[in-house]
Formats: C-alpha cells, structure tokens, sequence
C-alpha cells in the first residue's frame, strides 16, 4: 500500500500513565506560577510571562496528551501550520495598527485646517 | 452504457437524499448550485436593467443597494464557492486518486445539508425585506444601521461556511490517505493538486469569516460595540477580519478552474502538460501567498502608510504563480495539435480573460492607482473577468469536458460551441466597458450616474443580455442530452486519466478492482487501455453533430 | 457502500480508517484555531487599544474561580488521557470510569462558569442591558471589608481619570468575555455530548486495543477545548492584578 510508510507508527505507541501524571503536575506549576506572576508589577513583561507559561502548558498537552510527540511527521506539519497562520493574522493586521502614528496629513482645501497630524 | 451504474443502481427519493456515493452528491450539488446562480442571476440583470439610464429605470435607490448586495452574496457564498469543488470535485477526485469515495462520505451529504440549511437562511433574508449592505458586510452599517434583514443572511452564510469547511476537510484528508497503490503524489493529476490547494484556503480562511460574522451579528443583536465607533469599536477591525478570509476566498473560486484549465488544455493538444511540478507548486504558492495580501482591499480606510506598502509588494508577489501557470499552458499549447472542441474552447476563453483580469488586479494593487480607481467600475470589470470569464468559464468547461462520463451521453458538440462563442461575445460586450466607466470614474454601488456614461452602461447591459442566452443555451441541450444524447464510451476524447479508464457512467464504487498506477501523467504516447495509439487518428471519437 | 464489523466500505484497511479519522480530526483542530484566533485578534486589537479599560474589567473577575476552573480541566485532560490509555490496554472498564470521570470534571467547569456569568449579571456587567462598571463599588455587599472596598473605589477613579468612557471600553472587555467564554463552554457542551456518546459504547466494552480510534480522537477534541482555556485564562482574568 502506498500510504504504508506515511501511517505505520501511528498506531501503537501507547504513553506510560506515569508520564501522563507528570505532565498534569508540570501544568499545576505552570498554572500556580501564572497566577503568583500576575501579582507582581513587571511592567511590559507581565504580559510576556503570562504568554510564555500559557504556551509552554499548551505546548505539553499537544506534545503528550494529545500524542504529538509519538505522531507521524504529517501531524506536526499541521500543528505548525495552523500556529503560522494564526501569527500571519495576528502580525500582519498589528503592522497596519503599529505603524499608523507620525503620518501627516495635507490637505488642500482652504477651508479647513491644512496640516494634521495622523 | 454499461448496465449498472451509479445513477440507476438505486431508486427513489431517498435513495438520493441520503446517499453517501460522493457521484450522487455532486449531482445534488450541481442543482442547488445552478438553483442560486438563476437567483444570481436574476438580481444580475435587474441590476443592468436598472442601469440603463441615468437617473435610475428600474427600481428605488434602496432597492438597488439590496439589488448589488444579494447578486453578490448568491453568486459568491452559493454559487461560486462551491461549484467545482462541490460538484466536479466531489464526482472526480476519489475516481482520479482511484478511491472509492472521499474518506468521510456521510460527513459529505452533511456538507450537502449543511450548504442548503445555510441557503435557506439567506433566501429567507432575501425575501423578508433583503439586504442592502454589500455582499462586504462592512460594519457598522451592517451591525448597527441597516434596516435589511443582516440576521438571518449572516447567520446563512455563517452556516453555510461549515459546509466549505467540511468539503476541504473531506478533500485533503482524502488526498494524503486513499490514493491507490502506485497513485504518488507527482503521477495526481494537476486537477487533484488544484483541489488540494483549494483545500487549504477553505480550512485556513474560512472559520475566520465565520468568526468575524458570528461577531458583527453578535453586536446587532445584543447592542455590543467590537466593531461601532460609537461605543469605541473599530470598523477596521471588522475589515481586516473579514478581509483576511474573503481575499483567500477569491482564491478558493479561481484555483479549482485554473486545475481544470490543466486537464482540458493536454488533452485537445494532444500533449504532456510542460512544467507540471511548476504548476502544481504554483497553486500551493497562491495558495499560501494568497493570504498575506487581504488589506489590499483597505488600502483608502486610512490604513498606514507603510503597511499598504507591505500589502501592494505581496500582491503583486501573488500574480507570479498565477503567470507561471499561463506561460505553461501556452507553452503546452505550442506545438500541439489543437482541436476546437467545447471544453477547449472555454479554457482558450479562460486564458485570455483570465489574463486581462488579473493584469488588472495588479494596476489595482498599485497604491496610487487604486486611490484613482477603488470603488469604481474598474474594480467592478476586474474580479467579474476573473470570477466569470475565468471561473464561470472553468466552470462550463468542466461541466463539458466531464459530462460524458458524468453522464455517459454526450452533448451536442455544434450548438455547444455556438453557446461558447456568444458566452464569450456576450461576457467581453459586458464587462468591458465597465474599465472604461470605472477609469473614467464611475463609483461602484451607485444607483445612478452622469449622463456622459449612458452609452458605456447601455453597451454593458446589451452584452448582459447575450450573455444570459450564452448561460441559457447549455443549460438546455446539457438537460436535453442527459435522455437523447448519443452515448459516449469510457473515453470519448480521449484523455489519459484513471477516470477515462472507468465506464461512462463509473460503477457506485467507481472501480470493479482496485487500480495500480504505474504510468505518468498526461502520458498521450501508446496507452491502448486508454483508446490512445501512437499513429492512430487523433480526431476526437465522436466527431461533430 | 457497505460496513463489513468495523471497517467502512470506502476504506481498505483498519490501519486507512484509523489514519483517515485521525488526520480528519487534527484538521478540524487547525479550522477551530483559526476560528478562536478571530476572536484573539478582536481582543489582542481592543485590549492594546484600552488597556486600562480591560485591567479594570479583568478584575472583576473572581480569581479563585478562574484558578479552580484552569485546575478542574487540566484535570479532566489527564483522565481523558488515561481513558485513552485504558482503551489502548484493553482496561474496558476503566474506560467507562475515566470517561466519567472526564465528564464530571467538565461539569465541574461549567457549573462554575455558570457562577460566575450569574456574577456578572448581579453586578450589572451585562453588555448592552444597563452596563454599569461602578455599581459593584456603588452598591457593595454587607460585610464587604471596607479597607478593600476603599482600595476598589480609588482604582476605580484613577481609571475614570486615564479614560473618560472606561464604561464603554469596559463594556468592549466584558462583551468579549462572553463571547470568548461563551464559545469556549459551547464547545464544552459539545464536548460533553461527545463524551456521553463514547460512554453508551464504553459500557458496551466496545473499546479494544485493536478499536479505540474514537476515544482516540475525541480526546483530541477535549485536549484542544483545554488548550484554548489555557490561553484564556491569563489574558481575561491576569490582565492586571498587580495594582
């Protein structure tokens, strides 16, 4: 069969419940830490550190619970892929709203004021 | 004809309702589909009826805002998004990857369902007070101000995205995990790697359209603010949402028809296609590409300077693997021997049209330009030569190149390629003078205009109205032919393909015995199974009507 | 096409239908990101734009719910995982307990989320019906402590002070926090009936090492809802505590 190669590990790799215990653990931490986080003033960074935690958590339930790790390369492309799209609109559409002050404006009506800033 | 094949191998009503035979499906969408092009349609030519003099003939400034947004909302979410994938697509794909169905069937008649649920909402939408927003949606007219009926429409075509979703779902699983034995992805044919394509828009883009919609209902409904400056909600938001699906989406419509150009193309030259791997990474590119040049549509909402910037350079980035695909059909052309049958002639219709629409996107995509020409008729003539004289005409090309094995008859070729040549009389006498409006600076959306375009607008409605008859001439003898057509064999063209090597019409399960493929695609060279033999006459089986 | 035990006609073997239904599965997961991401964006957009606005909405949010919720569905992950597990190991009847287990959990999730939207409506933070981001402080309960109540007032008037339509931005804060809950526990819903329809087979010991796709990928379904709540969680109840 042609498709052989691309599904034969797929199918049995079964995780230890031990591993499984340990990641939940891991996530508890996480959560505990975001939360103990979140009281401190770290200025711009609160918002990093909240991310940071949120995606490393998110990236253990893909990885174990969800089986990612012991998955055909196929799955992992498609695990990136939807990550990457979701950046391209995040970025793009932020480059249109951070990139918009310190434009001027001239218009050339008399009536009104001629110069504005944007 | 053989005796038993997938259209009398059950009977009645419910045989058809709840069959999973993916032919079967695509039978039931090619109904519905063609049922919302007539409602398209009909909003179409009141649209150009309308426009004939200058002050207005038809209908109320009202009624023409509700008249331009329902062509646009039938004609893109239910006609033109769906038809190849969901009526040839469905039909070819398993029998060409030499499957016996898609992988999920019944998740395909749910798609079916799904799309019609979806219509329901927007015909219930259109005849209980319209829509008069544009088929854009742009808030906070659409969440806040209009009067028409939004609901319903937005919660139609939020539905109706599902069942674009589940078909693209269908396709790509299917493409990784049924192809037979032998079927590598370099010997699928360059109508499959189209699809495949298609498939990734329709996954990526569309559930944010969905979520967009679901928003701006969202803000009708229970008086939120995401999108209403009012209450310090941003309608550039709104744009940049919906924008970042339906950019993509105009993809989903013009990629499955550049796959069928490639099947049509080597077969009536009766040659390899040149460049098929750039070909197929030219529709994965513009797939990709596509999605990176959304707020080229937003170019005059006060978006910053240097991100139009950013959006000009990326579309003008995505018309190259849209040439790439033209300089390699042309080259396959060259050389080959040429027959004029119909699907040919609708795919030399589709290069051409294909080619002025897009070169005019580009001048649109040039930032001082479209601050000349957004919202104008230019735009207008822009994406109808492109969604008709490229998609449509894919379209009809298809439904003839495929119907004698859809059918197992055949049409009639003689009148068939008269309807091809008004269509294409008919198409050009339409929407060209359209550019010429829209440079000279006629606005989009308006229900009436200066009295020097008269004659422009008097000519677009003239070819209007020849190119409905070129709509209507097959619709007729496509019916006619499905009783009293001569039947055709497995292969009338002939073409190469696994779908040629099966009976006209297929089997339900397409294949008695699982193929194994080893030859290459768009081999015309000695293929004996196929009806093709090296210094055998290449005039096509069934001669001229 | 017909149904010969568990193979369906369209498939030639287990091993394509398992394949099929698991490929299936994680592309339907890539159009759900894609789906919650519009709504990130929308918040990503709005809270930049108002962030004052949405540090105020954020804490009116209960912490401990939040916390306890975050907690309740890491949980249920991990029985839904080992439910998984037990499939795999031919453990037919820890199947059914883990199951249970997942979907008890996940009621725990939203009887809490119930709370806590009752909360909402209580303090008259309901979008679009009389929002009022100052009654809570205006009208406080008996027995509030009044050190805190005056911390509350003083928060609340610097931000009046920075933004002069902070109910306005803070009502955009709360309609997309019901929105982004909102879809979140539908999904949970959905979820539930996807596991309640696991569990009619899983008593029937239906499950084996040889058949547990679907158990296999409804896991899938839940892991993700899981997910999306871990991104929810900082960014609609961690906004800024600090102060």
């Amino acid at each position: 069969m042609v498709n052989a190669a691309e599904h034969a590990e797929h199918t049995d790799h079964i995780v230890s419940p031990k591993i499984y215990v340990a990641i939940f653990f891991a996530l508890m931490i996480g959560t505990i830490l975001t939360v103990v986080a979140a009281f401190y003033n770290l200025g711009p960074w609160n918002i990093v550190v909240a991310l940071g935690i949120a995606t490393m958590k998110a990236t253990l339930v893909v990885l174990f619970f969800m089986h990612a790790k012991y998955s055909p390369g196929r799955t992992k492309v498609v695990i990136i892929a939807a990550i990457f799209w979701l950046a391209i609109m995040l970025v793009l559409t932020l480059t249109d709203y951070e990139t918009r002050g310190g434009q001027e404006v001239q218009l050339r009506s008399p009536a009104v004021p001629t110069l504005f800033h944007v | 004809m053989p005796r038993e094949h997938y259209l009398n191998a059950t009977y009645g009503i419910r045989s058809w309702l709840l069959t999973t035979d993916h032919k079967r499906i695509a039978l039931l969408y090619l109904a519905s589909v063609t049922f919302f092009f007539f409602v398209g349609g009909i909003f179409a030519a009141m649209i150009r009826i309308h426009l004939l003099t200058p002050n207005g003939l038809l209908v109320s400034p009202e009624t023409y805002n509700k008249l331009f947004t329902m062509h646009g909302v039938a004609m893109i979410f239910f006609f033109l998004i769906p038809s190849i994938p969901a009526v040839i697509g469905n039909f070819l794909i398993p029998i060409m990857i030499g499957a016996k169905d898609l992988a999920f069937p019944k998740i395909n008649l749910l798609s079916w369902y799904i799309y019609l649920a979806g219509g329901c909402f927007v015909l219930y939408s259109f005849s209980t007070g319209g829509l008069d927003t544009g088929w854009t949606f742009y808030t906070p007219l659409s969440s806040v101000y209009s009067n028409s009926a939004v609901t319903p429409a937005v919660i139609g075509i939020f539905i109706n995205g599902f069942s674009s979703i589940l078909t693209g779902l269908n396709f790509i699983v299917t493409i990784h995990t049924m192809r037979a034995p032998g079927m590598t992805w370099f010997r699928l044919p360059l109508f499959v790697w189209a699809h495949y394509a298609v498939s990734l828009v329709m996954i990526l883009g569309t559930p944010v359209i969905a979520i967009t919609l679901l928003l701006a209902g969202l803000e009708r409904v229970f008086h939120l603010g995401f999108f209403n400056p009012a209450l310090g909600g941003d309608p550039i938001l709104f744009q940049h949402l919906f924008w970042f699906y339906s950019h993509p989406a105009v993809y989903i419509m013009i990629l499955p028809a550049m796959g069928v150009i490639s099947e049509i193309i080597p077969t009536f030259a009766r040659k390899e296609i040149v460049g098929y791997g750039f070909i197929a990474g030219s529709s994965i590119a513009i797939a990709v590409i596509g999605f990176l040049v959304w707020a080229h549509h937003m170019f005059v909402t006060g978006e910053s300077t240097y991100a139009a910037l950013a959006f000009s350079f990326l579309s003008y980035l995505v018309a190259v693997p849209s040439a790439v695909k033209v300089f390699n059909w042309s080259a396959t052309l060259y050389k080959g021997s040429i027959s004029f049958d119909t699907p040919m002639l609708y795919a030399l219709g589709f290069i051409g049209l294909f080619l002025i629409g897009g070169l005019t996107g580009l001048f649109l995509a040039c930032l001082g330009l479209d601050i000349h020409i957004h919202d104008t008729y230019f735009v207008v003539a822009h994406f109808h030569y492109i969604m008709v004289g490229g998609a449509v005409m894919g379209y009809l090309g298809a439904l003839h190149f495929w119907w004698p094995k859809i059918t197992g008859r055949l049409y009639p070729e003689f009148l068939a390629r008269i309807a091809a040549l008004v269509l294409f009389i008919g198409f050009n006498l339409t929407f060209f003078p359209q550019f010429i409006l829209g440079y000279l600076g006629m606005p989009r959306r308006y229900h009436n205009y200066p009295p020097e375009f008269q004659v422009l607008n008097v000519m677009s409605t003239a070819g209007a109205s020849i190119l409905a008859v070129g709509y209507l001439l097959p619709m007729v003898y496509l019916v006619w032919s499905m009783r009293y057509g001569k039947v055709a064999g497995p292969n009338p063209w002939p073409a190469t393909g696994l779908e040629w090597t099966t009976d006209s019409p297929p089997l339900t399960e397409n294949f008695r015995v699982t193929p194994e493929v080893t030859w290459e695609p768009y081999d015309f060279r000695n293929r004996p199974e196929l009806g093709l033999q090296v210094g055998a006459s290449l005039a096509p089986a069934h001669g001229d009507d | 096409m017909h149904r010969t035990g568990e193979l369906y006609g369209q498939f030639e073997t287990l091993e394509q239908q398992k394949d099929s239904a698991a490929l299936g599965m994680w592309i339907f997961l890539v159009t759900e990101v894609l789906f919650f991401g519009g709504m990130f964006m929308t918040y990503t957009v709005n809270r930049h734009e108002f962030f004052t606005a949405f540090g105020v909405g954020g804490n009116t949010l209960d912490i401990k719910l939040g916390t306890t919720n975050t907690i309740v569905l890491i949980m249920s992950s991990l029985t839904m995982a080992m439910a998984v597990w037990s499939a795999q190991t031919g453990r037919k009847k820890l199947v059914t307990t883990f199951l249970i287990l997942t979907l008890g959990l996940g009621g725990v999730f939203l009887g809490i989320k119930g709370i806590e939207y009752k909360q909402k409506f209580d303090h008259h933070l309901i979008p679009g019906h009389n929002f009022d981001i100052s009654y809570r402080v205006n009208h406080p309960e008996p027995g509030e402590d009044p050190q805190l109540l005056a911390a509350e007032r003083e928060e609340l008037a610097k931000a009046w002070a920075a933004d002069p339509n902070l109910n306005s931005h803070a009502q955009l804060y709360v309609s997309l926090y019901f929105a982004m809950t909102g879809l979140h526990a539908l999904h949970m819903v959905v979820g539930a009936g996807l596991l309640l329809w696991l569990l009619s087979q899983a008593v029937k010991q239906r499950f084996t090492p040889s058949y547990n796709t679907p158990v296999e990928i409804v896991g899938l379904y839940w892991h993700f809802v899981d997910i999306v709540w871990i991104y929810l969680f900082p960014l609609l109840y961690l906004i800024d505590r600090h102060r």
